[in-house]
């Protein structure tokens, strides 16, 4: 009973953070200047992250943990290049 | 799902309320960035998704391999203190991008720089 439960939130919850990561591609398609689409992949990274780490849960893996810092740690790194290129225009002064 | 059949009904339970409830919190979090006015207010509304949402399902992660494996596990705070340290890092950075490329523009949105001469 609790099991199927689980297997039921953990389905609903992979669902809602593809309909996230598909609000995020949205909102990133649509602009409507640089600095949305640099917020929205941000959001995309993180969505991505948690979507990863639920699908560890789903199935047993503690390797998808690793997977998801190993995103999280390009998510960043990418972002702040991005801003940093907002900013003044060239990533490596 | 034969390994989490393993779960007693307890951390099943409480696995699946964290897990769901941290979905719903970046599904929002989404959400507002989509529906949301303004650049200014459309970058607060994903840091719902990276605070609380990322928490919530890395406290499930966590609930549910400590129990499987019958030790604790705890490697999966790592991605938290990450997040922590670096989401207002490149949140700052990408305001004040914004923020200086509006008041090069002149945009009505924002006031020009008080120091600015």
């Amino acid at each position: 009973m609790s099991h199927d439960l689980l297997a039921a939130a953990i389905l609903l919850a992979q669902v809602l953070l593809l309909l996230a990561m598909g609000f995020s591609i949205v909102r990133m398609a649509r602009g409507p200047r640089a600095q949305d689409r640099v917020v929205a992949l941000d959001a995309l990274y993180v969505n991505a992250m948690i979507l990863l780490l639920t699908i560890g849960i789903r199935t047993g893996s503690v390797l998808y943990v690793e997977a998801g810092l190993v995103i999280a740690l390009l998510g960043f790194a990418s972002s702040m290049a991005l801003a940093k290129f907002l900013m003044r225009g060239e990533v490596i002064e | 799902m034969s390994h989490l059949d393993a779960l007693p009904p307890w951390a099943a339970i409480v696995v699946a309320v964290l897990v769901l409830g941290g979905a719903l919190m970046a599904f929002v979090g989404s959400l507002g960035l989509l529906r949301l006015k303004n650049f200014y207010q459309r970058v607060h509304a994903p840091t719902l998704g990276t605070t609380l949402g990322t928490f919530l399902v890395l406290a499930g992660s966590i609930t549910c391999f400590s129990v499987l494996q019958e030790r604790p596990v705890f490697h999966e705070v790592l991605i938290g203190v990450f997040l922590t340290a670096t989401t207002p890092i490149t949140l700052m950075l990408l305001v004040r991008a914004a923020l200086y490329r509006d008041r090069e523009e002149g945009s009505e949105y924002v006031p020009p720089s008080p120091t600015r001469d």
